[in-house]
């Protein structure tokens, strides 16, 4: 009786999509593809932003750190600036990754809007940021003190993202350093 | 104490919602009448318990009882009351306790209001609509229970209100948004008790769609007022993202309206049967899928409450027995054999139809655009976002392709009309419509042709609306035509077409014509915008009751005069640290001007600073407020409010009994 399949079609059409939906609760789309969590900070040789200098992996890690994924066209980056500031102001280590950007322009920006960075890696071509899988700016990894990347947040850190999750693991991680 | 009342109401809320799902199908399958009659009583005490919970929450709330955990972590003492009071569904315990209670009165009202319904479709149609609730207060008190504690260590003040919800537009935004999802539930409850009858007729039809049209214009006003409020409170003049919660609302909106128009065929023709049904179960199943969206965490989204698994997989297996047990009914039950009332290619039925047709692929499309990240990373094939470009691209031209039919729609006839008649009636409106797409975009800024475009396509559905309208005042139509003759129904239905096309004409022209531009202003500079000249007088510090802000205060120039003073803010909230925009608006039927404050430029007192010059964006809003209010007249008509019980009807429902 193919007139009464027929009827069967939606129900057919939802347990698909109730299938697709199921898999979609144990991801998490805001997640980095777990390949970089606990695994290290990916190597790189990159210029200092404003400074004669290069920066590598071993001159930014070694202690805990939180690295911002940052740049002038991002309008979020703007919004969570202020709180980064108030998070150096209280010694928490941060260094900029300036992603995909121009460097008089960023320049231009930190000396308006105040410098929270250790230093910033300009990042011109985006291949730190290929290579930690950037999607976006912001975004934030918190990074250990042996160099491994620990957590991965995309988006505006503000005062309940760090309370919540990154003050957290970081005052857990610095604990770990200092155990060692 | 109040929290643990509140909570145990709730309780005995769930314990009265599972009678309500057993005992009445249980009467109704047996025909036990007794059984069947505890049904509204039933559905009266669930509202009761509930409403005392949501009563408790409230007052936890407005008392800052910070030992309760929501009220720490979504409120503040400093927080003014009227926000304390919206805060209780700022969040996503209290707004799915606010989801239940909505439900609740739902089900109340039909219980209420369905006097002339015979018993045994009410006490199913009751028995459905508790069946739901059990799944929402269970979910409620398993996975998200508002009233848990935070003891011993009780916090000093709560951790506020996230500011972007603190504005008046969010105070009734999400009572009027869960009014037309929750609503539509009982349309499918109406759906799932006609199909466990096994009799799907006119009668089914009329029962449901006064129903169904209040809760899409509740569904309308709740949307308008989320794009509204996006429009003034986030500070960059847009007022649709394509988020996949606003998608969430949106996609029961337009299955809905596919309802809407299927349900009128099978009141007055008997047709279309198992497509309304599917119909019906569709709109709800949507209105689900949002919620399992919003609260699961599976998609990305601004809206996105504190997620947790528990509380999505519970979504997930409610949703499997909703949906999947309410399809597996239908496809077992639903009619399959087609009507054999027939009609003819050019009737009134093929327009709707054709509507029909419409809004389900846009629907199709939505749903698909928002999935598609989720499809892409289940298949293992990465990471993807759908943007706007997507979702404009497709549902643009499906808009555009139905509104030329829609200024058919009005002046045709059911069962067979002719295209010749079609051709004499609206010659008229054609030509008129064509000279308003020729002149009106004149008096834009430069004449463009998409707005011309909409200018046609709006000006055919009014045109063809107002030519309908003259022949049934003048009489031609038959028997006196008079005002008075015109109904409720039809009133509804010229409100709800004239806001379409209000919709149409105030997004296309606003897109089209809008300027913006961001620039660097120090108090004493000016800019001119479309022939506005924005002055830049100065910068002051202010206080309100919960942030300190910088306030520009600009005025407006036109030709000389001064027509607006607008005060753009940049908060602090005091509580949380949140730097906000507060964009100021002068706002008119024509055009908006809108100015949003950036950042502080340098040590002069320079400010990053964003001037809107927005015409006709009002249209969009105003438009949805028409189809609101013509959902709401439709539901005075007299064919609903009194059947003549005693006379024909009975028969009908006790043949439905049968």
């Amino acid at each position: 009786m193919p007139a009464r399949l027929k009827l069967f079609l939606p129900l057919i059409l939802f347990v698909v999509l109730a299938l697709f939906l199921m898999r979609g609760l144990s991801l998490d789309p805001k997640e980095l593809p777990s390949a970089l969590i606990d695994k290290p900070f990916p190597v790189f040789t990159l210029p200092a932003l404003g400074r004669d200098e290069l920066l590598d992996k071993e001159a930014v890690t070694g202690e805990v750190a939180l690295f911002n994924v940052w740049a002038t066209w991002c309008v979020s980056c703007r919004v969570e600036h202020p709180y980064l500031t108030q998070l150096a102001g209280q010694g928490v280590a941060i260094y900029g990754i300036n992603y995909k950007d121009e460097d008089t322009a960023a320049l231009g920006w930190l000396r308006e809007l105040g410098d929270p960075y250790i230093a910033s890696i300009a990042d011109r071509e985006g291949t730190l940021g290929l290579d930690l899988g950037v999607y976006g700016a912001p975004e934030t990894y918190l990074v250990d003190a042996d160099g491994l990347v620990r957590y991965r947040h995309v988006g505006v850190v503000d005062q309940r993202v760090w309370g919540t999750i990154l003050q957290p693991l970081y005052q857990q991680l610095q604990q770990e350093k200092e155990s060692q | 104490m109040i929290p643990e009342i509140g909570h145990f109401a709730l309780i005995l809320g769930l314990a009265l919602a599972l009678v309500l799902t057993v005992v009445p199908a249980w009467g109704a399958w047996q025909r036990n009448v007794s059984a069947m009659s505890l049904a509204p009583g039933l559905a009266m005490g669930m509202l009761a318990m509930v409403f005392i919970s949501f009563v408790c929450l409230c007052i936890a709330f407005l008392q800052d009882d910070f030992s309760v955990t929501v009220v720490a972590s979504n409120s503040n003492s400093l927080l003014p009351p009227i926000y304390k009071f919206s805060a209780v569904w700022g969040n996503h315990e209290g707004s799915l306790l606010l989801w239940g209670l909505i439900l609740c009165l739902w089900t109340a009202a039909v219980a209420l209001f369905s006097s002339q319904l015979p018993l045994l479709v009410l006490s199913r149609v009751l028995s459905v609509m508790g069946a739901i609730a059990v799944g929402f207060l269970s979910f409620s008190l398993l996975t998200s229970n508002p009233f848990a504690r935070l003891l011993p260590s009780v916090p000093a003040d709560g951790n506020d209100l996230n500011p972007l919800l603190q504005d008046p537009g969010l105070i009734i935004h999400p009572p009027l948004l869960y009014m037309g999802y929750v609503g539509f539930s009982v349309a499918f409850a109406f759906a799932i008790a006609a199909l466990l009858g096994g009799r799907l007729d006119a009668s089914w039809a009329r029962w449901s769609r006064p129903w169904t049209n209040v809760a899409w214009a509740f569904l309308t006003l709740g949307i308008m007022l989320g794009s509204w409020w996006a429009y003034y409170e986030l500070g960059w003049g847009g007022w649709w993202f394509w988020d996949p919660v606003e998608n969430a609302s949106f996609m029961p909106w337009l299955a809905g309206t596919a309802l809407l128009h299927s349900l009128a065929v099978t009141e007055k023709r008997g047709l279309f049967k198992s497509w309304t049904v599917l119909l019906a179960i569709f709109a709800f199943s949507l209105s689900l899928l949002g919620t399992f969206m919003v609260r699961s965490g599976v998609l990305t989204s601004v809206h996105a409450f504190a997620t947790d698994p528990a509380r999505g997989l519970f979504i997930l297996v409610f949703l499997a027995i909703v949906v999947g047990g309410s399809l597996t009914l239908y496809a077992l039950r639903a009619p399959a054999v087609s009507s054999r009332v027939s009609f003819s290619w050019l009737s009134r039925e093929s327009l709707l139809l054709l509507n029909n047709v419409v809004f389900l692929v846009a629907t199709l499309t939505v749903l698909f655009g928002t999935l598609f990240p989720l499809i892409m990373d289940a298949l293992g094939q990465g990471k993807y976002s759908v943007g706007p470009p997507y979702f404009n691209a497709v549902f643009v031209p499906l808009m555009a392709l139905m509104a030329p039919f829609m200024g058919i729609a009005p002046i045709s006839r059911w069962k067979r009309d002719s295209g010749q008649r079609w051709k004499a009636e609206l010659l008229v409106p054609g030509i008129a419509a064509l000279a308003c797409a020729v002149t009106l975009p004149l008096f834009g800024e430069q004449y463009n042709l998409w707005v011309a475009l909409a200018v046609l396509l709006a000006a055919w559905v009014v045109f063809g609306m107002a030519r309908d309208f003259w022949f049934r005042v003048s009489g031609r139509s038959g028997a006196g035509g008079s005002l008075k003759r015109l109904t409720p129904s039809y009133w509804g239905m010229v409100l709800g077409h004239l806001g379409f096309a209000a919709c149409v004409v105030g997004v296309v022209a606003t897109s089209q014509y809008s300027i913006e531009h961001d620039l660097k202003m120090s108090p004493g500079e000016s800019e001119t915008l479309a022939g506005y000249e924005f002055r830049f007088v100065e910068v002051a510090p202010v206080r309100g009751p919960n942030f300190v802000a910088d306030e520009a205060r600009f005025e407006v120039y036109r030709e000389g005069r001064n027509i607006a003073k607008l005060a753009p803010q940049k908060r602090r909230y005091l509580a949380g640290g949140s730097v906000m925009t507060e964009a100021a608006i002068d706002p008119g039927l024509f055009r908006d001007l809108y100015i949003a404050m950036g950042e502080p430029i340098g040590e002069q007192g320079a400010w990053a600073v964003r001037l809107h010059y927005k015409p006709m964006v009002r249209w969009m809003w105003l438009g949805a407020i028409f189809m609101g209010l013509g959902g709401f007249i439709t539901v005075m008509d007299k064919r609903y409010r009194s059947q003549p019980r005693r006379a024909a009807v009975p028969a009908k429902g006790a043949q439905y009994a049968r």
